[in-house]
This record gives C-alpha cells, sequence and structure tokens, in this order.
C-alpha cells in the first residue's frame, strides 16, 4: 500500500518535472522567437524611386535587394525558421563526403568520438593500473603526489604547442590532449577508490591466502569500481568539453573544426547547430557511463 | 508563394528535395549546378590553346623578365646569345625547368601524392583554384588541399612534414629558415601566390578618424607576426609618426577572429586579408579604410612554398607543382575568370564566404563600408615573380622592429630562399654573365623609394625603429 502511493506520487512527480521542462523550452524558444523577429526593418519599395543607380548597386555590394524590398540573411541571430531548415539541411545528409574540407556532420562528430575514444582508452590503461599502485601502496602516493599536484591543473589546452613540437603530427597531438586531460579523474578516483576498500575484507583475503593477483581482480576491483567508473565518466566529460577546443585550435576534422570553419564565415545557424549536436553526444556519453555505474554499484 | 509548394504545378516535385536527391532544397541544387559549371567553363578556357600558349609565353616571360628586370640588359642579353642560348640556359637552370614547351618529356615524378596546406582566404586563390581545375591532375599530381587553422599551425605542419608544400605568408619562409619563432629549417619560396588584396579595415565607430595620427592608443589586428601585414601596418603609423610599439597596440589574430572582434570592440581595426575586410563592410561593422596597394602596389602578400629538403627530395614533383601552380596564377590574372573563380572559391570547402564578398574583392569593384562603390581592378593580383628585393625589404622590416638583432647578411638570405637566384648561381656556372643586382628591382612604399642594394642605409633612414638607437 505505502509503496503503491510512493510511485504514483514519483510518477507525478516526474509528470511534473516534464512538464515543466517543456514549458521551459516553450518560453525559451518563445523569447528566441520574439528577439529575433522583432526589428526586422524592410525596405520600403517606394524608396528606391529616390536611390540613385550607385546607391542601388551599393546595397546590393552590401547583400540587400532593394528593389524587391527583401534583405538577404547575414549573420545576425537566426530565426527559428532559419534555424530549423539548417537543422534539416544537416540531418538530412549527415555523412557526405567532399573531400577533407567538406563533410556531414555525421562524420566530423564521428572523427571528433574516434579522437576521444582513443586518447580516453590510453589514459584509462595508464591511469587505472598505476590508480592501484598508488591506491595500495603509500610510499608510491607519496612519492607520485607531488607530480600528480603540479601537473593536474595544467589547462589539456596549453599541452597543444608542446605536443605538436615533439610529437610532429596534429592528429596524435589531438589525441594527447585528451589523454592528458582524461588521466587525472580516473587516477585519482582510482587511488581514493583503492585506498578506501574496507580493511575487513583485505584481512579476510590475507586470512585465506589469496593471491595478489586474485586479491587485485576479485576483491579490491569490485570494491573499488563504483569510484572509478565515476572517474572515468568524469574524465569523458572533460574529453569531450576539451576536443572541441583542441580541434578548433588544430583543424583538419573533428565537430571542432566544423564550428570553426562556420565561425570563420560568421554562420550562427550552423555554430548553434553543432553547440547543440555537441550538447547531445556529451549528454550521450554521460548517460553511458551512468549506465555502466549503476551496473557495478553494490549495496554493503 | 513557394515555388515548390504551388498545388497546380504539374512540373511540381513529389519531394522538396531537389531532382538529383543530394541536396536539401532545389536552390542548392541549383547552386551546385552553377558551381560545376563554373568550374567546366573556367576549364575549358584553359584547355583553350591561345590560354596555353598566353599562359606558357606568360610563365616563360615572368621568366625571362625575373632574371633581367631591367629592358635593356635583357635585351642585349638576347641579342647576344641567340634566342636558342638564352631559353636553353634558362631551362637548364631554373628548378622549373621542365615548365616550359621545350621540356617536352617530363621525368618521373618521386611522389604522387601530396597534402598541401591554404588558409581560407582569397591570396591562396591559385593554389585552390588548381584543384578544381585540374591542373594538378594534368601534372600527374595527386593533391588533397588541407584547409589550416592558423599561420603558426602552417608553420608547425611544415615543420613536421605533414604537408608537402603549402601557402605561406611571404615572409614566414624567412622567418622560418632564420630559426625566429622556430626551429631553423630552411624553406624556399617557389612563387607569390598574390601581390595586394590587403586592407586596413577600421570600426564603424572610428570613421572620423582617416587621419592615422589620430590612432593614438587604438587596437589593431594582424594575422600574423612574421606577415606583410604586421609591416605594412607598422610602417604606416611609423609614417604618421606613431610608434607602433607603444602608441598603438597590435595583436595576432586568425582573420577569422578578426571580424568578429571588430564587432565584439575588442579591436578597433586590422590590417588583414581579405575576404575578411569585404566580409567586415558586409556585415557593415566597418569599413574599408585604405587598400594595401595605395601603401605599395604590388607588394607581395602569401607565397606558395616548401622545405627545401622536399625541392632536394623530390625535384621533378617540385617541378610539376610549380607548373600547376603558376597555371592556376595565369588563369587567376585574367580579369574575365574572376567572377566564375570567385563562384568556386566561395564554397564550403574552399573559403566558405558569401560570393557576392569574394567576388567584391576579386573583381575590384566593391562596396567600401562608407557608401561608396568603388572600382580598383588591381585591388588583388596574383604575379608569382618572387623578387629578392621584396625578401630584401621584409628583412629590413625585421630588424626595424627588433625580430632579427645583429647584422644580417640580406642578399645571402634573400637568395637562399627567394627562388629565383638558383637560377643565378647556375647561370654563373654556365659560363653565362647574370648582370648584376637584376633580380632586385626598387620599390616605392608609400612615396618612399627602397634601393635594395642599400638595405643598411634604408632602414637607418627611418626615425622610428628598434635597432642602432
Amino acid at each position: 500500500m505505502a509503496a503503491a502511493i510512493k510511485t504514483s506520487w514519483t510518477r507525478s512527480e516526474g509528470f511534473k518535472a516534464g512538464l515543466l521542462s517543456l514549458l521551459l523550452l516553450v518560453a525559451l524558444l518563445g523569447i528566441w522567437h520574439l528577439a529575433t523577429t522583432g526589428g526586422a526593418p524592410a525596405a520600403t519599395p517606394a524608396a528606391v524611386t529616390t536611390l540613385t543607380a550607385e546607391e542601388i548597386e551599393y546595397a546590393k555590394l552590401m547583400g540587400r535587394d532593394v528593389t524587391a524590398g527583401t534583405a538577404t540573411p547575414r549573420s545576425g541571430f537566426p530565426t527559428l525558421g532559419q534555424m530549423a531548415e539548417v537543422t534539416g539541411r544537416h540531418l538530412s545528409a549527415p555523412f557526405y563526403y567532399n573531400g577533407p574540407n567538406d563533410m556531414g556532420i555525421g562524420l566530423q562528430l564521428a572523427h571528433s568520438l574516434a579522437r576521444v575514444a582513443v586518447g580516453f582508452l590510453l589514459a584509462a590503461s595508464v591511469a587505472i593500473p598505476l590508480g592501484f599502485l598508488i591506491g595500495m601502496s603509500p610510499l608510491a602516493y607519496r612519492a607520485l603526489d607531488p607530480f600528480i599536484q603540479v601537473l593536474k591543473p595544467i589547462s589539456p589546452l596549453a599541452w597543444m604547442p608542446l605536443a605538436l613540437y615533439t610529437i610532429k603530427d596534429s592528429s596524435i597531438s589531438g589525441v594527447f590532449v585528451i589523454f592528458i586531460c582524461s588521466i587525472w579523474p580516473m587516477l585519482l578516483n582510482t587511488a581514493f577508490g583503492v585506498a578506501s576498500v574496507r580493511r575487513d575484507w583485505l584481512n579476510v583475503a590475507r586470512t585465506l591466502e589469496v593471491s595478489p593477483l586474485r586479491k587485485a581482480f576479485f576483491v579490491i576491483l569490485p570494491a573499488a569500481a563504483p569510484t572509478i567508473v565515476t572517474g572515468m565518466r568524469i574524465s569523458m566529460g572533460i574529453a569531450w568539453l576539451v576536443i572541441v577546443a583542441a580541434e578548433m585550435l588544430v583543424g583538419g576534422t573533428g565537430i571542432g573544426h566544423f564550428v570553426w570553419n562556420e565561425w570563420n564565415n560568421l554562420s550562427l545557424p550552423n555554430i548553434i547547430f553543432a553547440i547543440l549536436c555537441i550538447g547531445v553526444v556529451g549528454m550521450l556519453l554521460d548517460r553511458l557511463f551512468a549506465v555502466a555505474q549503476r551496473a557495478v554499484t553494490y549495496v554493503e | 508563394m513557394n515555388e515548390h509548394l504551388d498545388p497546380y504545378d504539374a512540373d511540381r516535385p513529389l519531394r522538396l528535395s531537389c531532382a538529383c536527391g543530394q541536396h536539401a532544397s532545389a536552390a542548392e541544387h541549383n547552386a551546385t549546378i552553377a558551381q560545376t559549371e563554373a568550374v567546366d567553363t573556367l576549364r575549358a578556357r584553359s584547355e583553350e590553346t591561345d590560354f596555353e600558349e598566353r599562359s606558357r609565353n606568360f610563365i616563360e616571360a615572368a621568366l625571362v623578365k625575373a632574371l633581367f628586370p631591367q629592358d635593356a640588359v635583357r635585351r642585349s642579353f638576347l641579342k647576344a646569345v641567340g634566342r636558342r642560348t638564352a631559353q636553353a640556359a634558362i631551362a637548364s637552370v631554373l628548378p622549373v625547368a621542365s615548365l616550359q614547351a621545350m621540356a617536352q618529356e617530363r621525368a618521373p615524378l618521386e611522389k604522387r601524392d601530396l597534402k598541401i596546406g591554404f588558409i581560407p582566404i582569397t591570396c591562396a586563390t591559385p593554389l585552390i583554384m588548381a584543384h578544381p581545375l585540374g591542373f594538378y591532375q594534368r601534372q600527374g599530381l595527386n593533391v588533397e588541399l588541407m584547409r589550416t587553422a592558423g599561420w603558426a599551425l602552417i608553420r608547425d605542419k611544415m615543420l613536421n612534414r605533414e604537408y608537402d608544400a603549402t601557402q605561406f605568408l611571404s615572409p614566414m619562409p624567412l622567418s622560418i629558415t632564420l630559426g625566429l619563432g622556430s626551429t631553423a629549417t630552411p624553406m624556399r619560396v617557389a612563387t607569390i601566390q598574390n601581390t595586394n588584396g590587403q586592407a586596413i579595415t577600421l570600426g564603424m565607430r572610428h570613421r572620423d578618424k582617416r587621419d592615422p595620427r589620430s590612432w593614438r592608443g587604438l587596437r589593431f589586428a594582424v594575422p600574423f607576426v612574421h606577415s606583410i601585414h604586421n609591416f605594412l601596418l607598422r610602417y604606416y603609423v611609423a609614417e604618421a609618426g606613431l610608434d607602433p610599439d607603444t602608441d598603438i597596440q597590435i595583436s595576432v589574430l586568425p582573420p577569422p577572429e578578426m571580424v568578429a572582434n571588430l564587432r565584439a570592440g575588442n579591436i578597433d581595426g586590422f590590417l588583414g586579408p581579405d575576404p575578411f575586410n569585404q566580409r567586415a563592410v558586409f556585415e557593415e561593422v566597418g569599413f574599408i579604410h585604405i587598400l594595401t596597394r595605395d601603401l605599395w602596389n604590388g607588394h607581395p602578400c602569401c607565397a606558395f612554398g616548401t622545405s627545401a629538403e622536399f625541392i632536394r627530395q623530390n625535384p621533378n614533383t617540385f617541378a610539376a607543382l610549380f607548373r600547376s601552380v603558376l597555371t592556376a596564377a595565369a588563369m587567376a590574372r585574367e580579369a574575365r575568370n574572376r567572377q566564375l573563380i570567385a563562384q568556386v572559391i566561395s564554397q564550403r570547402a574552399y573559403l566558405n564566404q558569401p560570393e557576392t564578398v569574394v567576388a567584391q574583392v576579386l573583381s575590384g569593384r566593391f562596396a567600401d563600408g562608407l557608401g561608396q562603390v568603388r572600382e580598383v581592378p588591381d585591388r588583388i593580383d596574383f604575379d608569382p615573380i618572387p623578387w629578392q628585393s621584396m625578401a630584401v625589404w621584409m628583412l629590413t622590416q625585421m630588424q626595424r622592429w627588433g625580430y632579427i638583432r645583429g647584422s644580417v647578411n640580406y642578399r645571402q638570405i634573400a637568395e637562399q630562399v627567394f627562388l629565383l637566384t638558383d637560377a643565378k648561381r647556375h647561370m654563373e656556372a654556365l659560363g653565362q654573365r647574370p648582370p648584376a643586382g637584376s633580380a632586385y628591382p626598387r620599390f616605392t612604399i608609400m612615396g618612399k623609394v627602397f634601393d635594395p642594394a642599400q638595405p643598411e642605409r634604408y632602414l637607418n633612414s627611418f626615425a622610428i625603429r628598434r635597432t642602432g638607437v
């Protein structure tokens, strides 16, 4: 009975939250619509007669067709209609390929995701074993601590010039930047998780004379897994934040370069569309780790 | 009413997309077709026999003129040795030897798949146009054009050998060769990409500040430290009595950020490459204060080049590249092609700009941002000759502003980097006597004559400078 009341309560709570989200969205879109359609000055065709030929040509060169009384859209903030058109155009052909300088949004995202995946997996393969070592050995922790403290707060993009200079390859440099930014949360969380495994469990393992390898994989790893996955989730969030900035810097391919190229063209609709894509993909990545987190969580 | 929504239209398409199904709208479909047509027309023009002849003559004339810029000397040389000998001599000494019609058989290419870097600005026109027009292909090269986010990256990717050849700012090969702001790696300028084609753009709120003497305290942007933009802006304000290091502020910004920052009021103006000057006008955030053409008519801007090592390892490939880019330059120089070129390079894959903006830059008939339509046919040109005196002038300016400390062997560096010099050295080896100073024409910059024979004296003639004070 009590449980039934509770579920109906949470259900209505969820429903209310959803409704509120929807209302907020509508309000935001409404403000957007009002703000972008408000002050559109339309040149009256009547004024054309007073213009000299040169003035008409000047207006045309400035992208305005005075004789028709319309202004071609320039790089102002887009209206909802323009936004919908741009979104439709990108989504209708997400994987087209017109050479390395012009490809669909899906391919750009794929490039970014591939870079993030490689950098992140490399970082995980270094950070998790190292985190184990640090977590299990107070000596290693104290020896490595100064390095971690100095290296951790460095903005990953500050590494970029150094990486380009030493690695001598821009795509590997991009991966390196992802590697260096995603290593720290994983390293620290792993170390923390491993260090705070309950003494009782370790003592039981010791009494049962479990081999060190077995202890690591069957006692410590499951116990520390929730903390480690939390670290990975934070790392992935940071990696996705950084890849956009890194690609804007290094260029070539990826969603960051797409933003840079549209910035080049001062095309706000395309930039807004890219921002939305970045947000959605970031959210999906985060959901992925939330699922993983739930899978490894245990109740003591 | 939208043309596709008319229910009584018998030809109304079933879907709102275009006929070929590759574009989201019919307008986009038509734009693509127009671009394809523009490429076809230009390609057909480039295949006309008289273009090939014109281009050959143009290249040959350019070379001969480069070797002997003084008409009298050229004539007497040609008279003395005869046409044939002169042709053979030039063909045998230049790295571009085989670009002449007389070099019928083509040497095998060492490398076919090339990556060439470019920055999305109109300066890159020849090197971009060689791609859709198939000039690289015609030379047996499979070129991938790589759009790049900034000049520092161009430098790094050349040093990394990610790119085989690239668009440079013409002072960059000098600075990289000298190791200024990079490891010293010998770079070479094969051709100048473009001459003129830059401008000083000021924000709309400074429309009454047309006199540079009133610019004290303003903030300006240039695309790179070692750029003709930086040198010309400094020269211009210094001529007005302002010290560019203390009286105004100059920062480095990638060109696309210039317009955005001008709009935001973070900078007051910039000396930048087109199409961004015209774009600032188009966006109604700035006006064209002065074209760089009016500071130094015929000044070099960007260059096409590569590393000395690439040339040593791939001489035939380099010659093929040279031919492709020179042909494209000849194409871009013809006024009748400019409109079509604008149509092609404004595409997303190249410059990604509104076509009208690029067309105004290339045609030279443009809105100046103050309500006037101006007609300046040589607003941008694509004269490819890398005069060595250009290099000397750049070196004097690098010294003037303290980028190079100490004395400079101007000629040695200029002749090392700007490839016309090879010609002279080899000609001497062949027993010809190249006239002294022939690759060093004088220039007039803001009314002041630069004599490349006396760079030190020129340098010391400036009141505002960082050296020898």
